[in-house]
């Protein structure tokens, strides 16, 4: 990863110094090596400051609205799960093509300080990767984690090392996390819950919210110019607002505002500081769009309409889709 | 401050029966704003209206609530009432307090509950109405009906003849549609194609009609009075202006093995044809799939043949776009697939037929020269079994749970001619209910019993089976005596179900006409509008609305002539100002509202809008075109960011209806 570090160093000030790029997101260290935040570069010299490690889980892909509106070019290190949210940004005509340059950058996946503190890493000092087994100093020793056991969730479902975007890729290719399981699987639980058990489970779950926005925010599907919770103007939001199941609200309505053009990038949970479980709701659409019209993934390419806002022939009617749901 | 006044209708006892009026009226008094309130008998008549006008101008109101009828019926009358003292026809509302509270409610305080909760909420929604104003459209001058069967034709010729220029759109070779395979018409028996042809030729023949065969619709956008369609008119392979139609081409065909569509199976007709003699246009048309030349390059015999050199191996689909100002649905019907009926035994046995098929046999220029044979033997049948209701009246999952309506009276006719021509062949007719109203029509049937002695019996065909021989047993009950029947007739007849044409639903999909669960076209009202559709500028006609025999399919057809002719005499139309409008502070672009759209009024452009900052910025941006648009709001719903709002349904008004609800 410090190899590509480098690479990134020196791609920045080559697109910098040669004019195709006005601005560069990448990353820089926060207080601590795993807390990386993104960053924009406009300054040769401050491209040094540019980190990577499996510590650079954000998705710097809503960033772009803003270089496309100030019209500046302006280039973008993606990790390959980072593409579909570009794609999708692309195809709600968030970002122009001709605003940004996509530098693909390989991922293995990325790590999560949370579960190595959790299995005991207390004042992590450095995390190395070998292979499958994770060697995490700590102020009192050494420990050693398998890997599959501290990465993002968002990580372990990976959608595998393809860039669906990008100018020019970095590097070569690292292995990405193999998922084997039923994406759906925990989807599938919650359908097979009694109605009242299914309730209680959403109203727990949804309850802990404390609507700091931070899911709408990094969400690449949330990107209208006014959130329809922020418009006084909009009836609904002062609906949302004056109930007490405003929080639940706010989940469903946006979990439909994003459906079927939710890419599934697990940012809104891994950001979420309750840890609520938010990606359950969108799996869950996915599950049914998948279902309905076929399989779908959001941000593929940045041309196919959503099943949600496309007419066939043969679409299921709403009685067959009730049958197939069962 | 509002000034809103609200009349509670009597409705005679329709409302006052069931409501209590004068308690609707001092409930609503108490609402702020409600700066009056009264109850008449009659608020739709003159005098209702003159109590409108006298309180508005006597109290200053600037907003009316109507609690009467649905806005379906009387809308449109307090509109023009409040619009004649001044008030723009927008600021009414009407709350619906017949056909959803009194006629469904029996308890005097529940109804009269809901009759209150209703005004309030049309009150609720009256205080955000803001004046609209209608724009205008232009009419085009001229009309496309899909399809070319009896009900096509008569609504294009009455048009015609009004002066309007009218298009036919036919998807067969030929027009002439159903009517012209069948032998004889009831109730008076009368040869079909000897009243058909004469209408094809006149519609042939009419300076205002055109007509493209072999084509169908590829695409339709636009709105009532301005439609924008294309139209597929597919390689005929022959050159319809130098063909003669002599049909040597048709004759020396090698290709001879598939089944005619015209003669329902019973013969095979040439890959190069002409369905039938009186065909119009008498041009041929090469079927490419079964065509030698088309299918092994070698071959090219019509080409040879040809005095005129007419054949065109290179013909490609050639591409109409034409403006309309209306257009009517006119694509009939056909018989249902008979799969899932394998205990009457058609598809095993020749010897079972479909009633399509008698009609060939029985048929002159049938395969048989009217000649009623067994079709797997060739000899004349000694007893003959028509099953009635094959499809019909099924409450199972195979059937259609209508009922056909024209099998009644055809099962009688065959019954009739067959005993006339065949006085020696016994003929049974199974039934559940014999249902023959109409002029002439019992009269009819009873001939077929009485003077021509054909077998009535009360009950359904449980199976038919065929032996290596080929020879039938019927098995059937008679309900009537409660006896179980054998028969061994040699000849079977099923009446199966009639059901819309197979391209209804995608027209419809085309068309944002509404379909019911049969696929049959949903007129506007079923009573008071029966030949439009609830799309402005689509109008039904014939079978594709509903099963209908063919005098009530000419009826309808020249009523949907005469919508039609109502609309095409209009200069220009009052545009509904009920659109969808974008607001472009919020609008983020990602134009989901377009993808939506039935009807593409919307459109993204790229333009310079002022954010919510207060800068000025570029992007892009939903636009509704308010011609296009006709208000039905699904934008608003699929837009995440309410950018797009329905003016005189706006979210605002909608929730303001529901929260004075609860």
């Amino acid at each position: 990863m410090q190899k590509i570090a480098e690479l990134m160093q020196a791609k920045a000030i080559e697109l910098l110094e040669s004019g195709k790029a006005e601005k560069v997101l990448a990353w820089r260290a926060g207080e601590f090596f795993y807390d990386n935040a993104p960053a924009a570069f406009s300054n040769v010299d401050a491209c040094k400051e540019i980190v990577y490690n499996e510590f650079c889980p954000a998705n710097l892909a809503k960033y772009l609205i803003e270089a496309t509106k100030q019209q500046k070019k302006t280039a973008v290190f993606l990790k390959p799960c980072d593409t579909y949210g570009v794609n999708q940004l692309l195809k709600d005509n968030r970002i122009k093509r001709e605003y940004f340059y996509a530098v693909g950058t390989p991922c293995s996946g990325m790590l999560d300080e949370k579960k190595m503190k959790a299995l005991g890493a207390k004042a992590i000092l450095a995390v190395t990767c070998e292979g499958d087994k994770i060697i995490v100093e700590t102020a009192y020793g050494t420990k050693e984690f398998a890997k599959e056991d501290v990465l993002l969730d968002k990580c372990i479902m990976c959608k595998g090392n393809k860039y669906k975007i990008a100018d020019e890729e970095l590097g070569e290719k690292l292995e990405t996390p193999k998922f084997t399981g039923d994406k759906f699987a925990a989807v599938k639980a919650i359908e097979a819950m009694p109605e009242e058990e299914r309730f209680a489970f959403w109203q727990a779950e949804l309850s802990k919210c404390i609507r700091c926005n931070a899911c709408r925010d990094i969400c690449p599907a949330c990107s209208c110019e006014q959130c329809i919770f922020d418009n006084q103007d909009a009836p609904v939001a002062g609906k949302a607002a004056a109930d007490d199941v405003e929080e639940q609200l706010f989940h469903l309505i946006r979990a439909y505002h994003v459906a079927g053009r939710c890419v599934g990038c697990g940012e809104c949970a891994r950001v979420c500081p309750q840890g609520v479980k938010l990606g359950l709701l969108n799996l869950k659409f996915i599950k049914d769009i998948n279902e309905f019209y076929g399989a779908y993934q959001a941000g593929a390419d940045a041309t196919t309409p959503s099943p949600l806002v496309s007419y066939k022939d043969n679409d299921p009617e709403a009685e067959e889709a009730l049958q197939r749901r069962g | 401050m509002q000034k809103i006044g609200v009349f509670v209708c009597w409705c005679g006892s329709n409302i006052a029966g069931t409501v209590d009026v004068a308690a609707v009226v001092e409930a609503v008094k108490k609402i702020p704003d409600v700066a009056y309130a009264v109850d008449y008998k009659y608020m739709c008549s003159e005098e209702g209206q003159k109590l409108i006008k006298d309180a508005v101008v006597e109290y200053g109101l600037d907003r009316l609530v109507v609690c009467s009828c649905s806005p379906r019926m009387h809308e449109a009358t307090f509109r023009k009432c409040a619009e004649s003292i001044g008030i723009n026809p927008y600021m009414v509302e009407i709350a619906n307090i017949r056909e959803q509270c009194s006629w469904v409610l029996k308890d005097v305080a529940v109804a009269t509950e809901k009759a209150i909760q209703l005004a309030k909420a049309a009150i609720a929604k009256v205080r955000f109405n803001d004046p609209l104003h209608p724009g205008q459209s232009q009419v085009v001058k001229r009309a496309l009906v899909i399809g070319g069967g009896i009900a096509g034709i008569q609504t294009a010729l009455d048009i015609a003849d009004a002066g309007y220029k009218v298009d036919i759109l036919e998807k067969e070779p030929t027009i002439g549609g159903k009517m012209a395979q069948i032998d004889k018409t009831f109730p008076t028996l009368d040869c079909s194609a000897c009243i058909l042809t004469p209408k094809m030729v006149d519609a042939a023949c009419h300076e205002n009609i055109t007509i493209h065969t072999y084509s169908e619709l590829e695409a339709v956008s636009g709105y009532v009075g301005n439609f924008d369609v294309t139209i597929r008119k597919k390689a005929r392979s022959v050159k319809a202006e130098i063909c003669s139609g002599c049909g040597i081409c048709t004759e020396k065909c090698p290709a001879r093995k598939t089944p005619s569509e015209f003669d329902e199976g019973l013969r095979n007709r040439g890959a190069i044809y002409i369905p039938f003699a009186q065909a119009i246009p008498k041009v041929p048309v090469i079927d490419r799939e079964a065509c030698l030349k088309f299918k092994t390059g070698k071959c090219g015999v019509c080409s040879i043949v040809c005095p005129n050199k007419a054949i065109d191996y290179t013909q490609e689909d050639e591409l109409i776009t034409e403006k309309y100002g209306a257009i009517v649905l006119a694509t009939g019907f056909e018989l249902i697939d008979l799969d899932k009926y394998g205990e009457l035994g058609y598809g095993r046995s020749k010897n079972v037929i479909t009633s399509m098929q008698l009609e060939r046999l029985t048929n002159a220029a049938g395969p048989t020269e009217g000649h009623l044979v067994c079709p797997a033997t060739g000899k004349e049948p000694k007893s003959v079994v028509i099953v009635s209701c094959v499809g019909s009246r099924d409450t199972t999952e195979r059937g259609k749970t209508y009922c056909s309506k024209v099998c009644c009276m055809y099962n009688a006719k065959h019954a009739m001619y067959i005993r006339e021509k065949y006085p020696n062949v016994d003929v049974t007719v199974f039934y559940i209910d014999v249902r023959t109203p109409g002029k002439g029509f019992d009269e009819f049937q009873r001939r077929a019993v009485e003077e021509y002695g054909v077998h009535y019996v009360r009950g359904q065909v449980g199976k038919v089976l065929s032996d290596k021989d080929g020879n039938l047993t019927v098995f059937a009950s008679d309900l009537n005596s409660g006896k179980h029947l054998m028969l061994n007739p040699d000849l079977v007849v099923l009446a199966c179900a009639v059901k819309p044409a197979k391209d209804a639903r995608k027209l419809a999909s085309m068309l944002t006409a509404s379909i019911d669960t049969n696929d049959f076209y949903v007129e506007a009202h079923p009573k008071l509008r029966p030949v439009e559709s609830p799309t402005a500028g689509i109008f039904l006609s014939g079978m594709c609305q509903g099963p209908k025999d063919i005098p009530e399919t000419v009826s309808q057809a020249g009523a949907a002539a005469a919508k039609v002719i109502g609309l095409l005499a209009k200069d220009k139309l009052m545009t509904n100002p009920c659109t969808a409008k974008c607001n472009e502070k919020i609008c983020s672009g990602c134009l989901t509202c377009t993808k939506v759209c039935p009807y593409g009024a919307i459109s993204g452009v790229e333009k310079e809008v002022i954010t919510l900052n207060g800068t000025r910025e570029k992007r892009v941006v939903a636009v509704v075109n308010e011609a296009l648009c006709q208000g039905c709001g699904a934008c608003t719903v699929a837009c995440p960011s309410a950018s797009m709002d329905l003016q005189g349904f706006t979210n605002k008004q909608i929730l303001a209806e529901v929260d004075a609800l609860c």
